[in-house]
């Protein structure tokens, strides 16, 4: 890989970050909300302040956070605090910071996606593969069918018939929240056994919503590498059939698999944020969900721009990765 | 879009009898049974929100109108919720409003699409490579974050059904805008345009009269795929409570069903109904985009 596309990548990186945190910027500076102010009107109904009070306060933070400079002033000291990582205070829980919140929020969706997107790539594109190659036996083709027709149905509402048919028809996994109530979090056997329980359906309706995708664009690619010469060739040569859909059908076909991979990034997080609010699990997604409902901006631009950054950087990680999976983009 | 249309006139007076457009059409639909199925799951939805509102009250979609809690029945045929909605009248009014959404979403999203994509294609230099660079900056971006945030910054007052396509469609004009461009491209290199071009034709009619016919299968495709996204989004927005709370579309019942622990409570019929009206609406719209596609793409579209 030469230096030159290194460079064009890690620049695109950077205006893509740009271009997002510039939007999340702007957009609340131009709406009529102030956050500070109806943070305060809510305090001030709940009691205790005299009117000019409040005005005073507002003033201070103002200045404390520097809302008082100028615009162009403020965006150049956002920037920097972005590329410091550094998305501000939570108007609701300071003094902390957002990173703070994030950063305890982050395993419980890092793990749940991580682990769910892995197994669904695995099974989908096995899946996919199997179902396309002609001379696999039959009952294994049907397994793909019942996945395909599982794709329009969005991963939150495959959760809410999870949950009503796994949880509160036959009762076999809890309806929901980090592990049962009432257990204290420790390090035993049985409170992780309580967390993988709770985790369980949240990752099946994840996993269901996204395998069928895998299965339909694997398949797509699997019947047209089949009339290609190479493959042919290998037939000829007597190679088992094993050996073929090893190393000339699934070789081929994963590498756009991997692109996919990267564009569905954004679409896979956002599902899991939805599934997780739906579930009750302490992840980003309830985070987000919180804040909305508490006016807490910083802490919904702060969720917002750490995930759009992390998909990109991500997107740069599987694209550079690309070439070492890829002999023909290596030797270019 | 027949293939009959190329026998020659004299043939086909004396020796063939023609099928009529329709019997045509039923046999296209019966080659392409997704889109089949599609039309059909949507005619039926269409159908339900028709009579739905013609029959029910929709005041009994908003709280404090019927009795609360009530497990389906011959009167309510979903159930009542927590807020005392009826849940049949509820799925009537949201079907409605998803379809407002959707259509709203995804027409200005496909006139926008075809607007820029033309323009970028068809006069290309440096209006081509902006456009293009913005949709290629645009692109990772997760769309339903930066719809959040936009929401989010709305005052909840100001959220109706209307803002909320608007939103949706603030950031979702990229994909059609790469697919017409393409398409404009790969058209404008046809030997159809050249020959308007050098008989003299101005860019307005080649683009109105030549060019524009031929594309009108991807627009239909890229729009059945706009209203799919603008409602997907619109629907994610609504579970995460983005969306405007008072009306009773299908994202908002199953946040407000989730937000009052509807099946810890046992009321396991609240979120059932707005999640099966959802998938069908998703995948009639899937059925009849991929089905679009095949009658776009002739390299895909299957012969008799």
């Amino acid at each position: 890989m030469n230096f030159k596309l290194i460079a064009k990548r890690l620049s695109f990186l950077v205006l893509v970050i740009w271009a997002a945190s510039t939007i999340v910027f702007f957009v609340p500076r131009l709406s009529p909300r102030n956050a500070l102010r109806e943070r305060f009107a809510e305090l001030a109904r709940s009691g205790g302040f005299a009117p000019g009070d409040i005005e005073k306060l507002i003033t201070n933070m103002n200045q404390q956070f520097g809302l008082d400079k100028p615009l162009l002033e403020q965006y150049w000291t956002y920037l920097g605090n972005i590329i410091r990582m550094d998305f501000g205070y939570s108007l609701n829980r300071y003094p902390a910071t957002v990173t703070d919140i994030i950063s305890q929020a982050l395993p419980w969706t890092f793990f749940l996606l991580l682990f769910t997107t892995i197994l669904s790539f695995i099974i989908g594109n096995l899946l996919g593969a199997i179902s396309a190659w002609p001379k696999s036996p039959r009952w294994l083709r049907g397994i793909a069918t019942p996945f395909v027709l599982l794709t329009g149905v969005p991963p939150v509402i495959m959760g809410v018939l999870l949950l009503f048919f796994i949880g509160f028809r036959l009762k076999l996994l809890p309806l929901g929240g980090p592990y049962s109530i009432g257990i204290v979090p420790n390090w035993s056997w049985d409170f992780a056994v309580d967390v993988l329980r709770h985790q369980m359906l949240p990752a099946l309706a994840l996993v269901l919503g996204s395998v069928g995708g895998w299965v339909l664009s694997m398949r797509g690619m699997g019947v047209t590498i089949q009339g290609e010469d190479y493959v042919n060739f290998a037939e000829h040569k007597g190679l088992t059939g094993g050996r073929i859909f090893r190393d000339y059908y699934l070789r081929n076909t994963l590498l756009p698999q991997v692109t996919g991979l990267a564009l569905a990034l954004g679409t896979l997080v956002t599902s899991a944020l939805v599934v997780e609010q739906l579930f009750g699990l302490p992840g980003l997604g309830q985070v987000l969900n919180n804040a909305i409902r508490s006016n807490d901006f910083p802490v919904i631009y702060g969720i917002v721009l750490f995930i759009t950054i992390a998909i990109a950087v991500l997107m740069a990680v599987l694209e550079f990765i690309y070439p070492l999976l890829d002999p023909r983009v290596r030797n270019q | 879009m027949t293939t009959v249309t190329a026998t020659s006139p004299a043939i086909a007076d004396t020796a063939m009898e023609q099928p009529s457009s329709l019997t045509l059409f039923l046999r296209y639909l019966n080659r392409n049974r997704g889109l089949a199925v599609g039309v059909v799951i949507l005619i039926g939805l269409v159908l339900f929100t028709v009579i739905g509102l013609i029959t029910i009250n929709p005041k009994h979609a908003y709280p404090l109108s019927v009795a609360t809690k009530q497990p389906p029945s011959l009167k309510y045929p979903f159930g009542t919720d927590f807020f005392g909605r009826n849940l049949m009248a509820a799925m009537v009014v949201g079907m409605w409003q998803t379809a407002v959404i959707g259509v709203v979403a995804g027409g200005l999203g496909t006139l926008i699409g075809v607007v820029l994509g033309f323009t970028s294609a068809y006069f290309g230099g440096w209006i081509d490579s902006t456009i293009r660079t913005i949709c290629q900056i645009l692109t990772p971006i997760p769309v339903l974050l930066i719809q959040v945030v936009v929401a989010g910054s709305l005052d909840k007052r100001d959220v109706t059904i209307l803002t909320m396509a608007l939103i949706v469609v603030m950031l979702a004009w990229m994909g059609p805008t790469l697919v017409i461009r393409a398409q404009v491209l790969t058209m404008k290199e046809r030997q159809f345009v050249s020959v308007a071009k050098l008989s003299g034709v101005g860019d307005i009619a080649i683009i109105f009269k030549e060019i524009l016919p031929n594309l009108l299968p991807f627009i239909a495709a890229a729009f059945v795929g706009q209203v799919f996204s603008a409602v997907f989004a619109s629907f994610y927005l609504a579970v995460l409570g983005l969306g405007p709370l008072r009306e009773p579309l299908l994202g908002n019942i199953i946040w407000a069903a989730q937000l009052q622990g509807a099946f810890f409570n046992g009321w396991w019929w609240w979120p059932i109904a707005p999640s099966i009206g959802m998938i069908l609406i998703l995948a009639s719209l899937a059925l009849i985009n991929m089905g679009l596609d095949e009658l776009a793409n002739p390299r895909v579209r299957k012969t008799e």
